[in-house]
Parts: structure tokens; C-alpha cells; sequence
């Protein structure tokens, strides 16, 4: 809390990366994906490129390769349906290991881990070398709607102030002796969620209490 | 779970980006009527709200634990059109500041998370709420059934997306089942999480509960005139 002003993936820095302009950014991120879906599953050597092309946007950057790699725990979940894929798909069988499994499961299995990881590490990429202020920029720059622009710059503001409040929630609970540990514990947890709500939307009209007393008519100033 | 990026191929990708953004504006528009000139901190803050919620882990049991999608429950607490705002912007949040959800994705994301459940869930509370007596004590029921609804409703779609553009050859029958069957169980604790909160909300605030506004017991403005100790 209060310390520093960037999101929990950005790692600051200067280099051509970080000062790119945040809409080119998000439209090379958006671009490339789009290649790499739209690559057929088989064309291995054209991951290797890809994979290289992200190796290279990460030198460049200066974030150190292991601070993406640690961050790449979010793909863990689809990680699993990919493991599951070989033994649920249909089509001609393939011995791997002594273990029968489906060709076309194991190969968009496969496909599957590279393509989510290639996603992961880019999105990791941009995250890591952006600032939210250049990212609502960038989005305002690629004509996203003002409203919409608004209600993100106010989400990514009040991100931290709101989970800060839930995690002073918990702190609260655990002191009292609580521990979640199974369904019975739900209502409380729920309260609690409850309690966040009604915190989180009386702070929304104070902000907004505060905003029009400084003369704001639905608009951001130019 | 948001979809990675891959899941499905380019062309289901792209159209369903083109859905997604069409219904973001139906929703903008929509929501200017449901907050006015309050919408941006209002649905900001609601927002940040949902993205906290869903780091909220509730105990299943054996370790293991789960969280809210809150698509159903954002619904019922600001009104359908804001509810897609605020779920949309939570998850294009998620996909460029936490790589969660591939960008090729996101419209597919916003389909699936934030226009199907924010909607399912909403014309399920309408219905019942219609169909119901009209009383307070029932909101918290109606929403817990509508979020129960809305999250198989979701996984039905995902099945349909990816019989359309699917990555493998899975029987279509085995998906449907196995989607069906993990996502019913899931409901059961967005539904029993979504009538919970909204039961403590309704009880502090229910002014504050977009779908029980039209059910809040109208008072008459009394004047007394005598001061009671």
C-alpha cells in the first residue's frame, strides 16, 4: 500500500519497450496473437520464431527473463484441460510412453500449451514494460469509447484501495479466530462480500460527490 | 476460468470480438440510464469490486476452494447493462495488466463471462421476480437462483463456440456432459455465495440493490408533530 505507483506485474524501467507508446504496444500484442492463433498446429519451426521474436522484445526490455517466467503460473489451470485433452479426444490412437492416447488429442494438446504460453508470455511482456495511466492512453488513442476508458481509469484506481479494504476484512476475521475451512463458513465470507459491496459503492458516490463539486459534467478535461 | 489464448481459432475468435463489442455498446448506452452522469465512478468502483470478489476463496473442502464469477450477482446489485460494463472492463483489466485470458480471447472472455452470465442471470431474476410475490425477504432467493442458472447457461455457450471453432476433435457429446456436469456444481456455489451476499446487502442497504428497487416497500413521508423521548 502507497508504495509505488505501478501495477503488480510492471517492472520499471527505461528501455525502448517501456517507452514505446502504449496503443502501438497493444496492437503489436493483438497482432502477433492473431498470427499464432491463426498458425497451423504443425508448423513447429514458426513457434521457435515466435518464441524467439518474444526472447528478443524481453532483452530489449531489460525485465529480467526470469520475472516473466515466475509470473506464467496464471496458465496453470488451462495447463490441466491440455493434459486431459490426449485422453478425451476421438480419432486414431498413439502409444506414447505405453500410455494410449488420441493422435489428434496428444497434437492439440500440444498446440494448445504453445500457443496459451506464447499468449501468456507476451501479455506478460506488455504488462510487465506498461504503465496503466500509458495503457488507458493507448486505449483512448485506439478510440475505445470515453465512458468505457473512464470506468477502466476509475477500476484501475480504486483497484488497489478496494482489495486493500478486503484484505484489512480478513485480517479482521483471522484476529477473531476465524478460519474458512469449509462451507459452513460461507456466510461469512459472503457478509463479508457483502460489507466490500456496500463499502465499494458509497466510496463510488463520494468520488463522484467530490468529482461534480469540482465542476465535473460526465467528461474527463481535455 | 478465461479462455487462453489458442482455445478457439482466429475466425470464432474474431466474430465473437465482433459480438462482444457490439454488445459493450448496447450496455454503454444502456447503463447511462440505470447511473446517469455517475456511471464512470460508479461502475469504476463496482468494478474494482468484482475483480476483489473474485480473489475472494471460498473452502470447498479437502483444501481445495473456489471463488465467485460474480456475473449474475453484479447483475441483481447495479442493473444488466452497467453489470456487462463492469464484468467486460474486470476482464480486459485481466488480459493487459495480468495476462489473464488471452488478448485473441477477450472477446470470446467478454462473451462468455461478461455479456452471458451478467444476462442469463438477469432474465432469470426478472422472471422470477415477475412470477414471485413481490417481497423483499425473496430478492436474495431469486438472485442465488439466477447465478445457479447463469453458469451453466455460460459453459453451454463455450460448448457451442467450440463445436464451432475447437482446437480438437473431442465428441461433442462428452464435452457437453462433462462441461454440463463440472459447471452445475460450480452453480450450486455461485448460487448458495450470490443468495448469501445478496441476503447481507438487502438486509443493510436493500436501497442499494438494483433489483430490489421496484419490490422496496414504498413509505408514505409521515409528519410528526409531537417530539417522542
Amino acid at each position: 500500500m502507497g508504495a509505488g505507483h505501478g501495477h503488480k506485474l510492471h517492472y520499471h524501467g527505461h528501455s525502448v519497450v517501456h517507452r514505446a507508446p502504449a496503443h502501438l504496444k497493444i496492437l503489436a500484442l493483438l497482432a502477433f496473437m492473431l498470427v499464432v492463433v491463426a498458425t497451423p498446429r504443425d508448423w513447429y519451426a514458426a513457434f521457435a520464431v515466435y518464441l524467439g521474436v518474444i526472447a528478443v522484445v524481453v532483452a530489449v526490455s531489460k525485465v529480467p527473463p526470469t520475472y516473466i517466467l515466475k509470473r506464467t503460473v496464471v496458465e496453470v489451470p488451462f495447463l490441466v484441460f491440455a493434459l486431459l485433452l490426449p485422453f478425451v479426444a476421438q480419432g486414431p490412437k498413439t502409444e506414447v510412453l505405453g500410455v494410449t492416447v488420441s493422435q489428434h488429442g496428444l497434437e492439440a494438446g500440444i498446440a494448445l500449451v504453445v500457443k496459451g504460453t506464447l499468449g501468456v508470455l507476451a501479455s506478460l511482456t506488455l504488462a510487465a514494460t506498461t504503465e496503466p495511466q500509458d495503457l488507458l492512453a493507448g486505449l483512448e488513442r485506439l478510440r475505445m469509447p470515453n465512458q468505457l476508458v473512464q470506468i477502466m481509469a476509475f477500476m484501475v484506481r480504486y483497484l488497489d484501495v478496494v482489495t486493500d479494504e478486503m484484505q484489512r476484512m480478513k485480517v479482521a476475521r483471522e484476529s477473531r479466530g476465524f478460519n474458512a475451512r469449509n462451507p459452513k463458513h460461507w456466510p461469512i465470507l459472503a457478509r463479508s462480500a457483502g460489507a466490500l459491496f456496500i463499502r465499494s459503492y458509497e466510496r463510488g458516490e463520494r468520488v463522484h460527490l467530490a468529482m461534480l463539486s469540482r465542476g465535473y459534467t460526465g467528461r474527463m478535461p481535455e | 476460468m478465461h479462455v487462453p489464448d489458442g482455445f478457439l481459432d482466429a475466425p470464432t475468435s474474431t466474430a465473437t470480438a465482433v459480438v462482444a463489442i457490439g454488445c459493450v455498446g448496447v450496455a454503454l448506452v444502456g447503463a447511462r440510464k440505470e447511473l446517469d452522469d455517475k456511471t464512470a465512478p460508479m461502475a469504476g468502483l463496482v468494478a474494482a469490486f468484482i475483480f476483489a470478489v473474485q480473489m475472494l476463496n471460498f473452502p470447498v473442502g479437502a483444501g481445495t476452494s473456489g471463488h465467485l464469477m460474480g456475473g449474475a450477482l453484479a447483475a441483481v446489485l447495479v442493473g444488466p447493462f452497467t453489470g456487462v460494463l463492469c464484468v467486460s472492463v474486470v476482464l480486459l483489466v485481466q488480459c493487459l495488466l495480468f495476462a489473464d485470458g488471452g488478448i485473441t480471447a477477450l472477446g470470446t472472455n467478454i462473451l462468455l463471462m461478461g455479456v452471458a452470465t451478467v444476462v442469463v442471470g438477469w432474465l432469470v431474476f426478472k422472471l422470477l421476480q415477475t412470477t414471485m410475490p413481490k417481497r423483499l425477504a425473496l430478492v436474495p432467493a431469486q438472485a442465488g437462483i439466477a447465478a445457479f442458472a447463469s453458469v451453466p447457461a455460460a459453459a453451454l455457450l463455450f460448448v457451442g463456440l467450440y463445436a464451432v471453432g475447437g482446437a480438437a476433435d473431442i465428441s461433442m457429446d462428452t464435452l457437453l456432459t462433462a462441461m454440463l456436469g463440472v459447471h452445475v456444481l460450480i452453480g450450486i456455489g455461485e448460487g448458495v455465495i450470490t443468495f448469501l451476499a445478496i441476503g447481507a446487502v438487502v438486509a443493510v442497504r436493500p436501497d442499494l440493490v438494483y433489483g430490489a428497487r421496484r419490490v422496496l416497500a414504498r413509505r408514505e413521508l409521515e409528519i410528526r408533530s409531537e417530539v417522542t423521548a
